[in-house]
């Protein structure tokens, strides 16, 4: 089995797979079949595609909101490919996707976007705030940091029943500025808790540095106080993160203890669609960062490997956009939830308030109130 | 009188106090470089420099507890945060310390400063982005809370805020930052807090709000011009003192009271103002007090649901109906 070096000085290393001339490196390659290659490849040029389709649904007024994650697609899916069906995730705002590689269909995340009567949520969560039970995937919150110590409990609660399932809670390179983060380390590591805390440093927290936000020479180095064991991984190059998450996630699994791993990438897009980054970054830095993409790394390996081309990969992206073309398709016209279920999921049953709010709402004409 | 918006309302403040005393300093997240989340803060970076104009790494409570402290020793922060939303993770700082420093050091030490950021709906950011936070401040002693309208009473309470020697918080709302009117040109001019404004004379009933629902219920009241039926508009202003005086006045002139404002009905605000106008005027009073809230749901996300939760003229008219007795 691979051992991810954990290295002792300040800074934490960057643990690669893909090299930059499209090999791997034969010491840390989890050699993959071509065939769970291949599923990853089509997972993150999926991603990529969707994202994009997303934003532009915005642009045309069609949603409300997008946070996307372009350029950061390889943590997600390597995540999503590495864990067992029954890991609990905790995304953050970058890591919706985990649960369309656990199997999650593409038109509930869709319609979670629209927020429609489709939608799982019954209307109630911005876009980019996915969840969904049958994957053990929570919603992030709005607010930044809750999901961290939410995953260290509950892998506490994995292991007090005995269970090998483990949770992953997910930061951004801003949120490990939040005491949650801080909160997540302290328990994770005192309980021995079988979780994994991983930080997309993406370099940006909105129009924050990764520099302006903290002094600390690496994230990892953060984790380390803690006793938490903390890697950092070019968070560009799937394998590697594949590679760190399956380590991780099996010492944790076998009672070795939480990990944090952080994940060094680029936000290539804007924060969300209510940002304009040109305001605060250089157009250099952006493609300094596009000749480093995660989807370019994988394909240059593949192609070296003989497992895909030109024509292959043209192929791919048409079917891609087809699914993706279908699924808002199907969901995109449906009507708004019911008004009745304002009132749904307050509590376990609804209280006489809300039943009655409910009664008053239903004298209302419709024709006087949207639907 | 310079025309302007309120979000250059807010800005013409800060950048006069802060020019006026040194002592006056604003940090937050984005305040700087990016020009403040919803371009308050726009070009004071370059006018006062990285010492006065300070971004923050994100981390409310951080921020909070460090301007506290410098407030302490004589600084005057005003704190921005992105919204009052998240201003929750830094609830302790506020509750259990800029609001109780004074009382508890003695008196010995106090804390002027100023917490502000946009508050309420804004438009489909769902439930934890639309908190209506001034209900649960306004419940701590030690805090004042106010909520201006107009351009020019979020320039004249920011100023009055700014030179309070207690801690203030000021609750803006994102969707009147570009609202615009009339604001004096006087750099005397300030809006002393504990006063509500007539923001319409009417005889009827009377339509009490503060913050972005004033304008709804200004709307509301054309509508009932229309109907014959004559709406007098309190803009509240100040909640945290409250004028309680406004509220007997409007009362003894229409005889008829519809609270109308953002967040839960559950307690808060509105709860308060029907407290004071059953206690201190309850035999002006022809029918009871009603009251146009959210609707006690966390907010939704889907923009047909979510209009249903927020108060609409449409509801505020049908309150009125009920305290006229028209239905
Ligand atoms: C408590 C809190 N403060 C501020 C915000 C506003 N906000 C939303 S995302 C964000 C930046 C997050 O940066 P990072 O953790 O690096 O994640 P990224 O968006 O880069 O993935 C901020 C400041 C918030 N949502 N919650
Ligand atoms: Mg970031």
């Amino acid at each position: 089995m691979l051992r991810v070096p954990i290295p002792e000085g300040p800074d934490a290393g960057l643990f690669r797979v893909l090299r930059d001339d499209g090999s791997a490196d034969p010491a840390n390659d989890p050699f993959l079949s071509p065939e769970q290659l291949g599923a990853m490849h089509r997972q993150m040029r999926r991603l990529r595609v969707l994202e994009a389709r997303m934003v532009v649904l915005q642009r045309q007024g069609r949603v409300g909101f997008y946070g996307s994650c372009t350029g950061q697609e390889a943590t997600p899916i390597a995540v999503g490919l590495a864990l067992s069906p029954d890991d609990w995730v905790f995304p953050a705002l970058r890591e919706s996707a985990i649960m369309l590689v656990r199997g999650f269909a593409l038109t509930s995340y869709i319609a979670q976007v629209f927020g429609n009567s489709r939608d799982l949520l019954k209307g109630r969560q911005m876009p980019s705030h996915m969840s969904g039970r049958s994957v053990n995937q929570v919603s992030w919150s709005s607010c930044i940091g809750p999901q961290i110590p939410q995953a260290v409990g509950c892998a506490m609660a994995m292991q007090r029943a005995g269970k090998r399932e483990i949770a992953v809670g997910f930061s951004g390179d801003g949120a490990t500025s939040q005491p949650d983060f801080h909160n997540a380390m302290t328990f994770a590591a005192r309980f021995a808790a079988p979780c994994l805390i991983i930080c997309q440093n993406n370099h940006w927290s909105i129009s924050v540095p990764t520099a302006k936000q903290t002094a600390s020479a690496t994230i990892a180095v953060k984790g380390r106080a803690y006793g938490v064991p903390s890697v950092r991984v070019d968070g560009n190059d799937v394998l590697a993160v594949y590679v760190a998450v399956r380590d991780a996630a099996a010492r944790a699994r076998d009672g070795g203890g939480p990990s944090f791993i952080e994940c060094v990438t680029y936000r290539m897009g804007a924060h969300s669609t209510s940002d304009d980054p040109t305001r605060y970054r250089s157009n250099e830095e952006v493609e300094s960062w596009a000749r480093k993409d995660p989807l370019d790394r994988l394909e240059r390996y593949l192609r070296r490997a003989g497992l895909l081309d030109d024509a292959a990969l043209a192929a791919l992206d048409d079917e891609l956009k087809a699914e993706v073309e279908r699924a808002i398709d199907e969901v995109e016209p449906a009507p708004p939830p019911s008004r009745e279920q304002l009132f749904e999921d307050v509590y376990a049953s609804p209280t006489w308030p809300l039943l009655e709010q409910r009664a008053a709402l239903s004298q209302v004409p419709k024709a006087e109130s949207p639907h | 009188m310079t025309k302007m918006r309120v979000r250059e309302a807010l800005r013409a403040a800060m950048i006069e106090e802060m020019d006026r005393d040194p002592s006056v300093f604003l940090l937050g997240e984005e305040v700087g470089h990016y020009q403040g989340a919803y371009k308050v803060t726009e070009g004071m970076l370059a006018k006062f420099g990285a010492t006065r104009v300070i971004d923050t790494p994100i981390a409310e409570s951080g921020f909070a507890g460090l301007a506290i402290g410098a407030a302490m020793v004589g600084l005057r922060p005003i704190v921005e945060f992105m919204t009052w939303n998240f201003s929750s993770v830094a609830f302790d700082q506020i509750v259990n310390s800029a609001a109780k420093i004074r009382q508890m050091s003695g008196g010995q030490l106090h804390v002027p400063i100023v917490f502000r950021a946009p508050n309420g709906s804004a438009r489909q950011v769902g439930s934890q982005h639309s908190h209506a936070m001034e209900h649960f401040y306004a419940h701590v002693p030690g805090l004042k809370c106010v909520a201006p309208a107009t351009p020019a009473d979020a320039y004249g309470m920011l100023k009055t805020a700014i030179r309070d020697d207690d801690p203030v918080l000021f609750f803006e709302s994102e969707t009147l930052y570009s609202l615009s009117g009339e604001v004096p040109d006087d750099p005397a001019f300030t809006v002393p807090f504990g006063q509500a404004r007539v923001a319409r004379e009417g005889a009827d009933v009377s339509l009490i709000s503060y913050s972005r629902v004033v304008h709804t219920c200004l709307e509301a009241a054309d509508a009932l011009a229309k109907q014959g039926i004559d709406a007098e508009v309190i803009d509240l202003r100040s909640l945290r003192p409250l004028d309680e005086a406004a509220l007997v006045a409007t009362v003894s002139r229409t005889h008829r009271a519809v609270v109308v404002h953002e967040g839960w009905p559950y307690g808060g605000v509105g709860a308060e103002i029907v407290d004071r106008v059953q206690r201190l005027a309850f035999d002006q009073l022809d029918a009871p007090v009603e009251r146009v809230c959210f609707l006690d749901v966390p907010m939704p996300y889907n923009a047909a649901l979510e209009r249903l939760v927020i108060p609409q003229v449409d509801r505020v008219l049908e309150a009125v109906k009920t305290v006229t007795y028209a239905r």
